[in-house]
């Protein structure tokens, strides 16, 4: 029965395909198969793992191929997919979230002519990750990665009259190349060192293959890895496609698209583990963004933006744990799923309070909300619990044992992770506190209101799942249900036992919710953002994203630019002027040469007996010499 | 006294019959059986018809010639490779039918046939054809005017063109010197008269008549004088008498080469090669143009073959001598034909011009000398040739027949200039134009990139792969002006009131879409042709 699971994919592909064919007529009811189809999905999707659950664990790998897709020479690709273990999760959480997300949509888009256009993108967006997580070859999962990068920015330039989405979903898409650089070198290099692209043969060769080759693969994944996943130093484009409707947000840009790439690190394991090299870049980097995406998080009165950074600081670590080895990797892919929970709960809960507050996305236009928006309160509480990690939710379990990880890897690592997880809890507080706390700072017409049940039904059921997802760890399941795919990971000791480092990171936790309700909790926030100069560089910077878009600006777009002014100097005065030049000689040998055509007989006739002067001497020559 | 007693008396050896294979040569002898038959119905048809029957008579004759040609090719001997010859020496050893001499008698028809439909041609003119009323007339005297009056018509020229379609399908399968001196003026001599036949301008094509005469003979007489040549050195007309004489190199070394020069001149001249192409573009122009059509396609299929059968069977054995020139004048005649092409102004002395650079090409493929090897399928030189002869001849008709159709008040309007914006009025013929300047090219799809692709491949393999960049890079020279006519059609303004188009007779809307459908044809499913040139094999000895 897994021979089904291109189903999956089709089913979400047909609908989305039916919905951009079909036109007008469907516009009453478009929304509602495309809800259909991603549902029709996740149902698949359960079954298919309720019958992966009744197999050996040795026998959870079931490969299949659709059709040859390239057969040229020695370059032999098959349309092939496998689900096991790491893509049935991912099935599960794509289509889950995605389908209560459709739901969700349903209400949030109703006003919006082109709803029937906006879940055909949506479906597409499935079908896309579904093939990406189902691949069995890098070059079918380049495909998906292609094909959610092609979802991700229609979605955001969705509302493509407004400049800054249309500037936002060109600037993703340009940075998701950068990107897709790596992943085709890699893909290429797998090639040629390897001669097939097949995710299986790959990993299986990698061990034996050398230093030089491990670590450029690696490299160059991650490349990919950090295009898509908006890791630093390609992690500019995010912030900005936040101006995608919020649902798109909440799907693409929080639970599913953006980690692809710690999936692509993941499902090419065997690289990394041959890397040592490969392996400390990727923990640099999720590190590095882990503290970024915190500090830009507690600066910005967006607050999508703010969730955004929570999203990249998040997603570091999940990178970091994925950069940890075999140790790792159940961990990144655990905070992976809890983090799809709580965040897409967030997300769609600020898309609620926006709903209410007229699209405004200030914070500091809002407060007091808890009273007007009670349920999407109590659920956006849930999801504000799972990710400052309050004991026994969702966010708890994940982040407390990739932390405990990275302190077996290395202490800075560690304390990196811990302090991450301090400005988490204050960031969030700050916009908990900002946003349905204090006093009711909303202009006089603007009349907030609970959103209708459509909405509000999938934040309840994502806010149980924030709440309830860290079963997943009850007795090691996820860790011992992954193993077949990411290996078995040596037990570290810790200096100090288990139970003393989680208290010391719910204590740090504790102390940044202080913090964060000593800032924003106790003392009245202006309703105004104050001006960049009254505030501390750190905020400045925070609110800048930390000059990465300056840094951007700088380093490759002006460059680029005088690049290319040279260049069409160069085209102009070199090129065409040597051109040009070739085609005026040209033109002047032509008029020189037509001159001995003068109409008269006897000069034709005299230049004839030249001619035949030239040729008798030439054969001489050529002869007699 | 009987005659019989006589015979008896001074005891004469009896002269033995001549053996004649006539089904062979039935061909040759259908077209100038129609030519004669033409001359009778010139003296005796009744006026007010003749033109109409003498057109049927032709296009008829050449039907019926091209059918038997089609079956005498397949009655000669099968070869599966390029190697070797098939068919025979015929006519005691005047002609040789053979695989390329019987295939060039069937492009040769096949542009005779499309060029008589151009000569039949009769409602550009109100009526009358392209040619003049009475050519004794003085242009503009009130004789002239007499003649256009009473609507007074040549009907001469259908018998004319058959005796020079024969004079070319004799040359191109000549087997002898004489034969082929004797061929040469036969093809000859009726062109000079057609040249100057023309009914507008007819000035300018009587100059171009006499400047062709003038210099045909001055050529004529350079190959008749090498053919002298060859017979002091070999003591034989026949060709493979020669090629034993050269490979044993009974003579003097000096004797050959300047046999071997004058008759090279002799035959550049009728394909066009520079120094010896002057008269090209003068003729061309000057021409009635079906006129002009049918020289360009035929003389030029009919010489290359004669040059290939020349150099390759006679003159087989000295190649090493004649190549390094013959490389000479292939770059030297590609390069002045693109070039000076570039500054031309009028369509008819830029196609003679571009008729030059082709001349050029087909050299290069000339010059590889290369027979093929058993086993291998790389087209030889000699199938090239003819491939390429067919696409060229082709195009050119049909580029031809759309010149016929631009016209103003005066006729034609062959100035360039005119031709702006015919895009944009007759987006068909316009079209038809650039399929044609394309398949000149030599542009993926067309007849002219495959046709291009032999003549530098034959060259590659016989060992010229500088010459081939040379080549390609004069190619890439012409198509400037070519793709420069297709600019001025489609992407230029009118001046004044633009062109004409005259509305053809069914008569040329054929020959122009059979040459476009040819010409498309032969570029994307050379196949066909390709494997028939190919299966001609080498020529008889």
């Amino acid at each position: 029965m897994f021979d089904l699971q291109w189903l999956l994919i089709a089913i979400p592909l047909a609908s989305g395909a039916l919905l951009l064919i079909w036109g007008k007529e469907s516009d009453r009811f478009g929304h509602l198969i495309g809800t259909a189809a991603s549902a029709a999905s996740f149902v698949l999707g359960v079954v298919l793992f309720a019958a992966l659950l009744g197999h050996d664990a040795e026998d959870r790998s079931h490969a299949v191929s659709l059709f040859t897709w390239i057969d040229t020479g020695t370059f032999h690709v098959e349309m092939s997919f496998v689900y096991d273990q790491l893509s049935a999760l991912f099935v599960l959480l794509i289509t889950g979230v995605g389908t209560l997300i459709h739901v969700y949509s349903i209400g949030y888009m109703e006003h919006d002519e082109r709803r029937r256009r906006f879940f055909a993108f949506l479906n597409l967006f499935i079908a896309a990750m579904l093939t990406l997580v189902l691949a069995g070859d890098y070059l079918v999962l380049f495909l998906g990665w292609e094909g959610v990068g092609l979802a991700s920015y229609l979605l955001i330039g969705f509302w493509q009259h407004k400049p800054s989405a249309a500037a936002a979903a060109k600037k993703a898409f340009v940075v998701n190349r950068v990107g897709d650089i790596g992943m085709a070198l890699a893909i290429m290099l797998m090639f040629a060192q390897f001669g097939t692209s097949a995710i299986a043969a790959v990993n299986a060769a990698a061990p034996g293959a050398t230093d030089a080759v491990t670590t450029s693969l690696g490299l160059l994944l991650l490349l990919g890895a950090c295009g898509k996943s908006a890791q630093v130093p390609l992690q500019s484009w995010l912030l900005d496609a936040m101006e995608g409707p919020t649902p798109v947000s909440a799907l693409i840009h929080a639970a599913t698209m953006v980690t692809a790439g710690v999936y692509l690190v993941v499902r090419s394991n065997a690289i990394f583990d041959a890397s040592e090299v490969a392996r400390t870049a990727v923990i640099v980097v999720g590190l590095v963004t882990l503290l970024a995406g915190a500090w830009i998080g507690c600066a910005k009165d967006d607050i999508k933006k703010a969730l955004a950074g929570s999203t990249m600081s998040q997603i570091g670590y999940m990178m970091l744990a994925a950069g940890l080895g075999p140790a790792g990797y159940p961990f990144a892919i655990f905070h992976l799923i809890t983090h799809g929970f709580f965040k897409a709960n967030m997300f769609l809960g600020a898309g609620s309070v926006m709903h209410g507050m007229d699209d405004d996305v200030d914070m500091r236009h809002y407060g007091g909300l808890r009273k007007a928006m009670p349920v999407t309160f109590a659920t956006f509480a849930l999801g504000y619990l799972a990710i400052i990690g309050f004991p026994g939710f969702s966010g708890f379990w994940s982040k407390d044992k990739i932390i405990e990880t990275a302190f077996g890897e290395n202490l800075w690592v560690g304390l990196g992770a811990l302090l991450g997880a301090g400005v988490t809890a204050f960031y969030m507080t700050r916009l908990m506190m900002m946003t349905f706390f204090g006093d009711a700072r909303w202009k006089d017409d603007v009349h907030p209101h609970e959103s209708p049940k459509v909405m509000t039904v999938p934040l309840v059921a994502l806010g149980a799942l924030s709440l309830l997802g860290g079963v997943l760890l009850v007795g090691d399941w996820i860790v011992e249900w992954l193993e077949p795919v990411t290996g078995h990971a040596e037990h570290h000791e810790l200096a100090v036992p288990a139970i003393v480092l989680t208290l010391i990171i719910t204590l740090v936790a504790a102390t940044g919710v202080a913090l964060g309700f000593l800032t924003y909790g106790r003392r009245p926030v202006a309703a105004e953002t104050p001006a960049d100069g009254s505030v501390s560089f750190l905020a400045r910077a925070g609110r800048h994203e930390l000059y990465g878009n300056e840094l951007n600006e700088a380093v490759v777009v002006r460059p680029t630019r005088h690049l290319t002014r040279f260049l069409v100097w160069f085209d102009g005065k070199g090129i065409d002027g040597f051109v040009t030049g070739l085609a005026d000689r040209l033109g002047d040998t032509s008029q020189l040469l037509r001159k001995p055509q003068t109409g008269y007989v006897r000069s034709y006739a005299l230049t004839m007996f030249a001619g035949v002067a030239i040729v008798v001497l030439c054969l001489l020559a050529v002869t007699l010499a | 006294m009987s005659i019989s007693t006589l015979a008896a008396a001074t005891d004469l050896p009896p002269i033995p019959a001549a053996d004649i294979e006539y089904s062979l040569i039935a061909p040759l002898l259908i077209v100038v059986g129609a030519a004669i038959v033409g001359v009778l119905v010139e003296a005796f048809w009744p006026r007010s018809s003749r033109f109409a029957a003498q057109a049927v008579l032709a296009c008829g004759a050449i039907v019926a010639a091209l059918a038997d040609t089609v079956w005498v090719y397949t009655d000669l001997d099968r070869v599966e490779a390029s190697l070797t010859a098939r068919g025979q020496v015929a006519a005691e050893g005047a002609l040789s039918i053979d695989g390329p001499g019987v295939f060039g008698w069937g492009i040769l028809l096949v542009f005779g046939l499309l060029s008589m439909l151009l000569f039949a041609e009769r409602r550009l003119e109100g009526g009358l054809s392209a040619f003049t009323g009475r050519a004794a007339d003085a242009p503009g005297s009130p004789a002239e005017a007499d003649a256009v009056q009473r609507r007074l018509e040549h009907s001469e020229i259908f018998p004319l063109a058959l005796f020079a379609l024969v004079g070319m399908m004799l040359f191109a399968t000549a087997n002898d010197l004489l034969t082929m001196f004797v061929a040469l003026e036969v093809l000859s001599l009726p062109l000079y008269i057609l040249c100057g036949l023309a009914r507008r301008r007819r000035l300018l094509s009587q100059e171009a008549a006499l400047k062709y005469f003038l210099l045909g003979a001055f050529s004529s007489v350079f190959f008749l004088y090498g053919i002298a040549l060859a017979y002091g050195y070999s003591g034989s007309f026949e060709l493979s008498a020669i090629d034993t004489a050269v490979t044993n190199r009974t003579d003097s070394e000096t004797l050959l080469l300047a046999s071997i020069a004058l008759m090279a001149v002799g035959l550049l001249f009728k394909i066009g090669a520079a120094p010896f192409h002057t008269w090209t573009p003068d003729v061309y122009q000057g021409a009635p143009t079906p006129v002009t059509a049918f020289m360009a396609a035929g003389t030029k299929a009919a010489a290359f073959l004669a040059l290939l059968r020349v150099f390759y069977v006679g003159f087989g054995g000295a190649q090493w001598d004649w190549r390094p020139t013959i490389v000479a004048i292939a770059i030297v005649t590609m390069f002045l034909g693109a070039v000076v092409s570039i500054s031309q102004t009028d369509v008819k002395r830029m196609l003679a011009y571009s008729s030059i650079a082709h001349a050029g090409f087909l050299l290069v493929g000339f010059v590889g000398v290369y027979a093929g090897v058993a086993g291998s399928d790389r087209v030889t030189s000699v199938s090239s040739i003819l491939f390429y002869l067919a696409v060229y001849g082709l195009s050119s008709i049909g580029a031809f027949a759309i010149v016929t159709l631009v016209r103003d008040s005066g006729g034609e309007t062959t100035h360039l200039s005119k031709w702006a914006g015919l895009g944009r009025t007759s987006p068909l013929l316009a079209g038809s134009f650039a399929v044609f300047m394309l398949s000149f090219a030599g542009i993926p799809l067309t007849g002219g990139f495959i046709g291009k692709w032999g003549v530098f491949s034959a060259a590659y393999s016989g060992g010229f792969w500088w010459l081939v960049v040379i080549g390609v890079l004069i190619s890439a020279l012409a198509a400037y002006f070519y793709v420069r006519v297709i600019v001025l059609m489609f992407f230029t303004d009118p001046v004044g009131d633009g062109p004409t188009v005259a509305v053809p007779s069914p008569l040329t809307t054929v020959v122009i879409v059979v040459a476009v459908v040819g010409t498309v044809a032969l570029g994307i499913i050379p196949g066909p042709v390709l494997d028939l040139a190919q299966h001609a094999g080498a020529f008889v000895r």
